[in-house]
């Protein structure tokens, strides 16, 4: 039994590191008043980056590395055009996605089927970026509550003019907080493909990133309810798979489809308390800054 | 150092221009990616964008990979104008796929007259219905429609995947996951005698052109326009919230599911797990491609069903994954977004001292 | 450092041999399709209150958006302490010493009050020492603040206090106050002077931005004039008359609209019977037990201070927000609180909100467009679903005409127009319906002074046809000469109502303040 618990915590563990680590980036870049829906592209492309390099170095941290980079990387494109260009956040960072998956379909085709080392376990069995991605929700946490920069990071994103008023950079500081979650995404997608898996798969994420993003709206914009919502859902996808393998009568689509449909139902849920989620979610969320208004 | 100045209006002659020096720049990014992928950017481009319509059998093919694309990118193009961000148009074009198609095999042998029509009402109900939950839960409940519509693509995706290989399948398809053929009566009939020109094509034309009509002169359309620039001045010009949202999705979705219909019964011929190339997304980049305007709607899905040939044909000539389609869809997406800034800022180059740059 | 930089230097008269504070010459500042400064000259010494006086749109803001580092003059010198400089950002003028409180406030509405205030602070050094220095400061200078408040749970006159703490921590030299007291109550303002008055006779400079001629001659030492972006005059506005300074800001003699004489009582047209509504909004003003009536040929003004409900009535009005019950609102008789808006425009009454961009006009369509936004149903602009193209533009050019609205014609796109041409031609859309009942929000505010008179012109010869009118607005002078009687709304409850001639300026301020009722008046 408890060996079952134990096998259990550690499948909930590796479903859900790759959701908390690419929503605490989204985090961050929506609290900066950026809406990036690019996600899903930029965990795929981290992904390939970071299989790839793994496989040309036999370096699985060498592969995080490139994972983080490239993840990085495609944020950089979507940071030109919202925020030098400003063009529509929504339809750039849908752009962003159609993109990466073309990239990552491109660049991984000769990828497929093949094995890698995968990332080695550091501690309790458990890789580094599953430490990390603890590390990093709670430096969020920090940042966000009790520094400087995060105070000038929530201010940003809740009065951009206010903000570039006292003088604060408004488009350098979204631009850093969109190329953390892009390297953050990265990051996820390269935990996907080196620890999860490990092997890379056309479209592997199936829709982790739309579920990260979905779980920033859960946690209403907070660290701590972020790492609850990631455990939550990890725990609801490992399940499903879980259930698959029993063969029960159960066509095995219905339960691949419950962690859609449990997200779904979560927004729903946290949605309709329209006043929480006005008090909470950063008042510029998704709006173009110019300086001549 | 890069400066955007606004102009003070909308300049007529970048609203035209944009859209043309974005293609003109997807272009020769895509010479530079077939050239890191060691291939000769001339005739490699030429393979992609040319040598699909230069065979007999090209522009037709071309009018048929369009036809979807132009009605799910003309009710995206209605959608995206109120700021309604339906972005699950693939599982609507699914759903019409399979409410519509289900009609088709239940009933082999009803007259075609009546089936085909009861087909694709059906298909314009699934799609309609699958938006119509993005909708509810939008003016419901405030959830985003973005995250619902394209969480349900997946589920529907799974749905037919279930179908396909569960209740639908095909005894005699030698367990392939694949229903039967549909009949004669139930399939969408030839326009044009040999090639596959259907008459889904003439359809996706008849969208474009009265929803045109609709968004230019009608109040609705009117309606449309206000709230996506101006919600709170499209409820003091008296129009309901709530209304608008149904109503974009469910236009938006029956086209889709039409879409998804005619596809499955018509150059498909019966539903198979997999029934789109990604028509639905690539739909996203045909409605800003033609400006959300039903007529550009139709150049930009002859646009992108180019890109979709070139892919294929990119496969069998120069060896490369059909992937580049995508890829090209997306830098085609970015180039245009990032180029309509031109159309109400002029972008000044200036050089900053050094001691104010500080 | 603990108090004012520059030691104070007592009485009226500066040392004339040290250098000014602040000296601007030949300033030039370029927008696309305007002049905003043109050679402007500023001298600001210590211990002086300056005033920058002008009209909206006279280039008040622009200048000491240049002072305060946050745009960049084109051409024109600048010193400071006579040296010359260039103000590179608001960053390096709060380091020389500038404080500025913004005309509209630049507050951060999710954070807390010690928050925003950390966020204007530059050096580490002053930040750790924040709660204690926020308390000094808050006594010596009368400004009580609690620091763990969040923004947007505060007043405006609490928030005005926030942006004036956080400049006097940053020790300044010049402090820069951007049109203070058209948020406050008259008692509010006459504390803030008490708190400026003290500040410069501590040796800080005060540049005081305003268009209010009496509240300058009360406060201001020293006054330069702009117009069009020129300096016009400087001079002691002690020293001259409101008649003077008005001509200098204008430019020409604008009559004030005759005093309207009040027509006999007719039977009420619109009917407000205790009006009760939840805030639909987050930060809202819940609305409670509000009742009036408003008679054809009446103009009926209701004022207080932004905030207090104003937005919220205005909708439950036009219908944008339902009431309950129907009763609630009746429009010439019939109950109207459950009808939306087009209902209600059938009935005979138009609207015209506050918000010009956005809410009553959307700046990329038309102007015939945007009269087919209101007055689709009384002008009968669509038939069948369909817009009748050839109408919209023939009443679009109409209402051009009728109010010398500034456009190149129907078609202009409503972003090309100056705020006061698209105020014109929004007021002149709703006149235009011959309406039974209007109800206005605000529809001066922001104007210059020619449409200024112009829509009061309108809205009075429309009452003498016989409509009722409702004007709110927080220009106090603009309901005391207009309206027959008026009430004052506070926190979401409407006062008596009284007429102009039975209430005196500081029971305004009391009403506005939130007392319940002056029991020493009887209602009108």
């Amino acid at each position: 039994m408890s060996f079952q618990l134990t096998s259990f915590l550690l499948s909930v563990i590796a479903t859900s590191t790759p959701l908390l680590l690419a929503a605490t980036g989204e985090l961050v870049v929506e609290k900066s008043g950026v809406l990036n829906l690019g996600l899903e592209g930029m965990m795929l492309v981290g992904a390939i980056a970071g299989f790839a390099a793994a496989t040309q170095s036999g370096s699985a941290t060498l592969g995080v590395v490139a994972g983080g980079l490239a993840g990085a990387g495609l944020a950089l494109v979507f940071a030109v055009l919202t925020l030098t260009f400003l063009s529509n956040q929504v339809a750039t960072g849908l752009a962003l996605t159609i993109f990466g998956t073309g990239l990552s379909a491109l660049a991984g085709s000769s990828y497929v089927g093949i094995a890698v080392a995968p990332l080695p376990p550091i501690l309790f069995g458990q890789n580094a970026l599953v430490y990390l991605s603890f590390i990093m929700v709670g430096a969020v946490w920090w940042f966000l509550s009790a520094s400087r920069g995060g105070l000038i990071l929530r201010a940003i994103g809740d009065s951009h003019d206010a903000a570039h008023a006292l003088g604060f950079s408004v488009v350098g500081i979204r631009y850093l907080a969109t190329l953390f979650g892009g390297a953050m995404a990265g990051l996820a997608g390269a935990y996907l493909s080196l620890a999860y898996s490990p092997s890379w798969a056309e479209n592997m994420t199936a829709g982790r990133g739309w579920i990260a993003l979905a779980l920033v709206v859960f946690s209403t914009w907070r660290p701590g309810w972020l790492l609850a919502g990631a455990y939550l859902f990890g725990g609801i996808m490992y399940l499903s798979f879980y259930v698959q393998g029993l063969g029960l009568a159960v066509p095995s689509q219905v339960v691949a489809a419950l962690p859609y449909v449990a997200t779904i139902v979560v927004l729903v849920l946290i949605s309709r308390d329209r006043a929480r989620i006005r008090l909470n979610a950063p008042a510029c969320l998704g709006q173009p800054f110019h300086e001549a208004g | 150092m890069l400066r955007l100045e606004p102009r003070g209006g909308r300049s007529p002659v970048w609203a035209v221009a944009s859209p043309i020096l974005a293609m003109a720049l997807t272009v020769a990014v895509s010479a530079a990616i077939f050239a890191l992928l060691g291939r000769a950017p001339g005739p490699a481009l030429y393979t992609f964008l040319i040598e699909p319509l230069t065979s007999e059998s090209g522009p037709p093919e071309l009018a048929v990979k369009a036809a979807p694309l132009i009605l799910i990118g003309v009710g995206l193009a209605l959608a995206f104008r109120a700021n309604v961000w339906n972005i699950g148009a693939e599982g609507q074009y699914t759903m019409g796929a399979i409410f519509g198609g289900g009609l088709g095999l239940a009933y082999p042998d009803a007259p075609a007259a009546v089936l085909l029509p009861a087909m694709m009402a059906l298909g314009v109900v699934g799609g309609a219905a699958a938006a119509a939950i993005p909708a509810y839960l939008r003016t419901r409940f405030n959830a985003s429609e973005i995250l619902t519509s394209l969480m349900l693509t997946y589920v529907i995706q799974l749905l037919l995947i279930y179908l396909v290989t569960g209740p639908w399948r095909d005894p005699e398809g030698y367990g392939f996951p694949q229903t039967a053929l549909f009949s004669e009566a139930a399939t969408v009939p030839i326009l044009i005698e040999g090639t596959r020109v259907h008459l889904g094509v003439a359809l996706a034309v008849a969208a474009a052109l009265i929803a045109w009509l609709l968004l230019q002169r009608s109040v609705f359309g009117f309606a449309l326009r206000v709230y996506g620039q101006a919600p709170r001045a499209a409820r003091f010009g008296g129009f309901s919230e709530a209304r608008l949202i149904w109503a974009t999705l469910l236009m938006s979705g029956g086209l889709a599911g039409l879409a998804g219909l005619i596809e499955a019964a018509g150059p498909i011929g019966q539903l198979l797990p997999k029934i789109s190339p990604g028509y639905g997304f690539t739909a996203i980049i045909v409605a800003f491609l033609g400006r959300l305007h039903p007529l550009g709607v139709v150049v930009a899905a002859l646009v992108l069903a180019l890109s979709y040939l070139g892919g294929e044909a990119a496969q069998i000539d120069l060896g490369l994954p059909s992937a580049v389609t995508g890829i090209f869809q997306g830098v085609l997406l970015f180039f245009l977004l990032a180029c309509d800034v031109l159309i109400l800022y002029r972008v000044r180059i200036v050089r900053r001292a050094v001691k104010e740059a500080a | 450092m603990t108090g004012p930089v520059i030691p104070p230097t007592g009485g009226d008269t500066p040392p004339l041999l040290a250098p000014p504070l602040l000296k601007l010459s030949g300033i030039v500042k370029r927008f696309p399709g305007s002049l905003a400064n043109d050679r402007v000259d500023l001298t600001l010494r210590a211990g002086r209150i300056h005033a920058l006086l002008g009209e909206n749109g006279a280039g008040k803001s622009t200048l000491v958006k240049i002072i305060y580092g946050v745009l960049r003059p084109d051409a024109g010198q600048m010193s400071w302490r006579g040296e010359a400089l260039t103000i590179a950002s608001p960053a390096h003028a709060r380091r020389l010493g500038i404080g500025m409180v913004f005309q509209h406030f630049s507050l951060f509405e999710a954070l807390t009050v010690a928050e925003n205030i950390l966020l204007g602070l530059d050096d580490a050094a002053s930040r750790r020492d924040l709660p204690r220095r926020m308390s000094e400061i808050s006594a010596r200078y009368g400004l009580p603040l609690e620091a763990d408040r969040v923004v947007h749970d505060l007043s405006v006159g609490e928030r005005q206090r926030i942006e004036v703490v956080r400049c006097l921590l940053q020790n300044p030299a010049l402090l820069i106050m951007d049109e203070p007291t058209s948020v406050l109550t008259p008692q509010e303002a006459e504390r803030l002077f008490q708190t400026l008055r003290r500040l410069a006779g501590e040796g800080c400079a005060i540049l005081y931005i305003s268009h209010k001629l009496d509240e300058i001659r009360a406060l201001c030492d020293e006054a330069t004039i702009l117009r069009q972006g020129r300096v016009v005059a400087t001079c002691d506005p002690r020293r001259e008359t409101t008649e003077r300074l008005a001509g200098l800001m204008i430019g020409g003699d604008i009559k004030p609209p005759a005093a309207r004489r009040h027509t006999a009582a007719a039977p009420p047209r619109l009917a407000v019977t205790r009006l009760g509504l939840p805030a639909t909004r987050q930060f809202g003003t819940d609305l409670s037990d509000i009742s009036f009536t408003v008679g054809g040929g009446e103009i009926f003004g209701i004022g207080g201070i932004a905030g207090n409900g104003q937005v919220e009535l205005m909708e439950a009005l036009s219908g944008e927000t339902l009431a309950d019950p129907a009763e609630a609102i009746r429009i010439d008789g019939v109950a109207a609180g459950r009808l939306d808006i087009s209902a209600r425009r059938a009935l005979g009454a138009c609207f015209a909100p506050e918000e010009r961009y956005g809410h009553a006009a959307i700046s990329g369509i038309s102007l015939a467009e945007n009269a087919l936004l209101s007055a689709r149903v009384r002008r009968g602009l669509a038939r069948l679903g369909f817009v009748d193209a050839a109408r919209s533009t023939g009443f679009a050019a109409h209402v051009i005409r009728a109010f010398d609205v500034r456009a190149s014609g129907p078609l202009a796109e409503a972003r090309t127009l100056s705020g006061g041409n698209l105020q014109k031609f929004i007021v002149g859309r709703e006149v235009n319906q011959e309406p039974g009942l209007l109800i206005v929000n605000q529809p001066t505010w922001g104007v210059d002074v020619g449409a200024a008179v112009t829509i009061h012109r309108a809205l009075i010869e429309l009452a003498a046809a016989g409509a009722a009118i409702v004007l709110l607005s927080q220009d106090l002078d603009e309901i005391l000469t207009l309206c027959d009687r008026i009430a004052i709304i506070a926190g979401g409850r409407l006062s008596q109502a009284y007429r102009p001639s039975e209430i005196t300026l500081s029971d305004i301020g009391l009403l506005m303040g939130g007392t319940d009722s002056l029991a020493r008046h009887a209602q009108a």
